[in-house]
């Protein structure tokens, strides 16, 4: 099968820092592929480099058949990749509901419209749009609160429904579970294998092994910039290379 | 409406005896400025220190438009808006390169450059440091050709042959105010307000939406300066010349405070945060020392004289150290302005009187 995302041949130092090493990735359409590795591995430097955050000193990156090398974050969402963040970035002194309206609009007018005379008021298509997402991700009652009075892992939940409203074809997560409660990071993950099953590809970066080998299709590790395996979570478990560089030797 | 309290001493009137009406036209000029101003800082959060420029620029328009054109305001107003627009279109492309304090500086540093452009260097279109004045052997080109003759006198604009000053001149200000401000409401009220609040609050997420901050920004930057620029030519209306003094940087920062004054990102503060400092300013530099020694006539000679050689600070000249106060006493116990005070007395009279039984937090105002 073609892939999705392409990256071929990257690097990217930051000083006398190698950060990414001839990286090489395919992202199969319909999978959720889990990039694992210690601290420094260069993982989110990586993930950076597909949202146009940073661009690799060598390399390619295709989405799709488009490269993706120097366009701006919001051309690279607009072809169809979002992103959400480490920590969650919402907009916090609107309501739910508006959060989730505006990347609708993004999705649907573009990177920039001159909307201005047509009250708010009149959205009503846009707004039962958002208000269904919200109840997808178990916010439905919330929606006309503040953002930032959300709890952590609501924003989190808030994050992926104004991803999910644009109907991605790449979904990007850098640590979805980063600092959640045991409950509430199965909570996530159910809710990723929900996204999962409606057929949207997805990139997890993710520290906790759990969530890794309860999502994921494939998985590949990355260590000092190298990927030093790749391969299905079975494998990945039993690889020795993996255990040694990651675990420190520990069984998993 | 402002007449009511008219039961105090005779002075507080005053302003409202000989200047009346040509108070009541800046409370809609400066009204229209801190609408447009509001709709750049109060969204987008873009804290503009030149909006004077635009300002200045609308005067020069309008009474160039007199010059050469017509004494009729609705050409003058016209281009007055339109080139606030595009100087604002200029200004803004290279001050959105950069946020916050930055932002600020730039547009600080575009409008101290245009005053004093308009003071020295470009005195063959702005008359310098004497200011832009009709003549009456300005061609007036529209007049002429409709056959147009204004005799022997100095003309001042007229609509049509209802002149531009007094009460006229402020109907017809209070008319494009209102205007200006049903233009504001929808904004507010649109998808485009709603991506300009996006920009207030966090434009990293805007650009990994889709969206690109930059093109909202400048428009807010634009259709701020062309409210700018109306309210310059309105001013040139009501009273046809241009000083560059209108570009200064107190004049900037005078909008800065009407709008926080009334309320940052509230429909109505910026109204009234403008006719309130207006109001006040005609009133406090009014003082002098004799109506002060008048008032206080009733204490002791030498407490008298003490009362009055401090009150004397605040007043006059001193008004902008009245305003300073006030400024400090509102942001500090009304960060939200004259309009969260409206509003919080509006939540004591609800309680107090059991008005509206609803448990929902009242929305912010808009």
């Amino acid at each position: 099968m073609a892939s999705i995302l392409s990256v071929q041949n990257v690097n990217k130092r930051f000083g006398g820092l190698k950060a990414l090493d001839e990286v090489n990735l395919e992202i199969e359409p319909g999978t959720v592929h889990a990039i694992i590795g210690p601290n420094g591995a260069g993982k989110s430097t990586l993930l950076n480099c597909f949202v146009g955050r940073l661009t690799p000193d060598v390399g390619t990156v295709t989405f799709e058949g488009h490269s993706l090398i120097r366009l701006a974050p919001h051309e690279i969402n607009q072809l169809g990749v979002s992103r959400v963040f480490q920590t969650p970035e919402i907009f916090g002194d609107l309501t739910l509901l508006e959060n989730v309206m505006i990347p609708y609009f993004a999705k649907r007018d573009g990177a920039f419209s001159l909307n201005a005379w047509k009250p708010m008021a009149g959205q009503n298509d846009v707004r039962g749009k958002a208000e269904e997402m919200l109840a997808d991700v178990g916010l439905g009652e919330k929606h006309a609160m503040v953002a930032n009075s959300l709890s952590r892992g609501d924003k989190r939940r808030l994050e992926l429904a104004m991803c999910l409203v644009q109907q991605p074809k790449l979904l990007l997560l850098d640590e979805p579970t980063a600092g959640m409660a045991r409950a509430d990071t199965n909570n996530t993950i159910d809710l990723l294998k929900t996204i999962a099953s409606r057929g949207i590809t997805m990139v997890v970066i993710e520290h906790d092994m759990h969530v890794v080998f309860s999502l994921a299709d494939k998985i590949s590790v990355l260590a000092q910039g190298y990927v030093i395996a790749e391969g299905a979570p079975n494998d990945i478990k039993g690889d020795p290379r993996v255990q040694e560089v990651y675990l420190g030797g520990a069984e998993i | 409406m402002l007449r009511s309290n008219g039961s105090c001493r005779s002075y507080i009137l005053q302003p409202f005896g000989a200047g009346y009406p040509d108070l009541l036209q800046k409370f809609a000029i400066f009204g229209i400025f801190a609408i447009g101003f509001n709709i750049l800082f109060g969204l987008t959060g873009y804290l503009s220190f030149g909006h004077a420029a635009f300002l200045g620029i609308g005067s020069y328009t309008a009474v160039w438009t007199f010059k050469l054109l017509s004494m009729n305001p609705l050409p003058a107003v016209l281009l007055a808006t339109l080139l606030g627009g595009l100087f604002a279109a200029l200004i803004g492309f290279i001050s959105l390169r950069r946020t916050g304090i930055y932002f600020s500086i730039l547009t600080l540093a575009f409008a101290q450059m245009s005053y004093n452009l308009a003071y020295s260097v470009l005195t063959p279109i702005t008359n310098g440091e004497t200011g832009l004045q009709l003549r009456q052997a300005d061609p007036r080109v529209l007049d002429v050709a409709f056959g147009r003759d204004y005799g022997a006198v100095l003309p001042s604009s007229d609509l049509f042959g209802i002149g531009m000053t007094g009460y006229p001149g402020f109907y017809f200000c209070a008319a494009v105010l209102i205007l200006c401000f049903y233009i504001s409401m929808r904004i507010f009220r649109s998808p485009f307000g709603m991506m300009l609040r996006a920009v207030k609050s966090i434009q990293n997420r805007m650009n990994y939406t889709g969206l690109n901050t930059r093109p909202y920004a400048l428009a807010a930057f634009v259709i701020s300066g062309m409210y700018a620029g109306l309210a310059g030519g309105l001013l040139a209306v009501t009273d046809p010349l241009a000083g560059a003094e209108r570009m200064q940087w107190t004049a900037s920062g005078e909008v800065v405070l009407m709008t926080i004054l009334g309320g940052t990102g509230t429909l109505l503060g910026p109204v009234i945060g403008a006719g309130a400092i207006k109001y006040f300013e005609n009133i406090f530099s009014a003082f002098n020392e004799s109506i002060l020694l008048n008032t206080f006539n009733f204490l002791p000679e030498t407490l008298q004289h003490a009362v009055v050689s401090i009150a004397s600070l605040f007043v006059g000249e001193g008004w902008y150290l009245t305003l300073g106060a006030l400024f400090m006493v509102i942001v500090i116990f009304l960060p939200g302005g004259l309009m969260e005070g409206v509003r919080r007395i509006g939540l004591v009279v609800k309680r107090k009187f059991g008005v509206g039984q609803d448990d929902n937090p009242p929305a912010p105002a808009e």
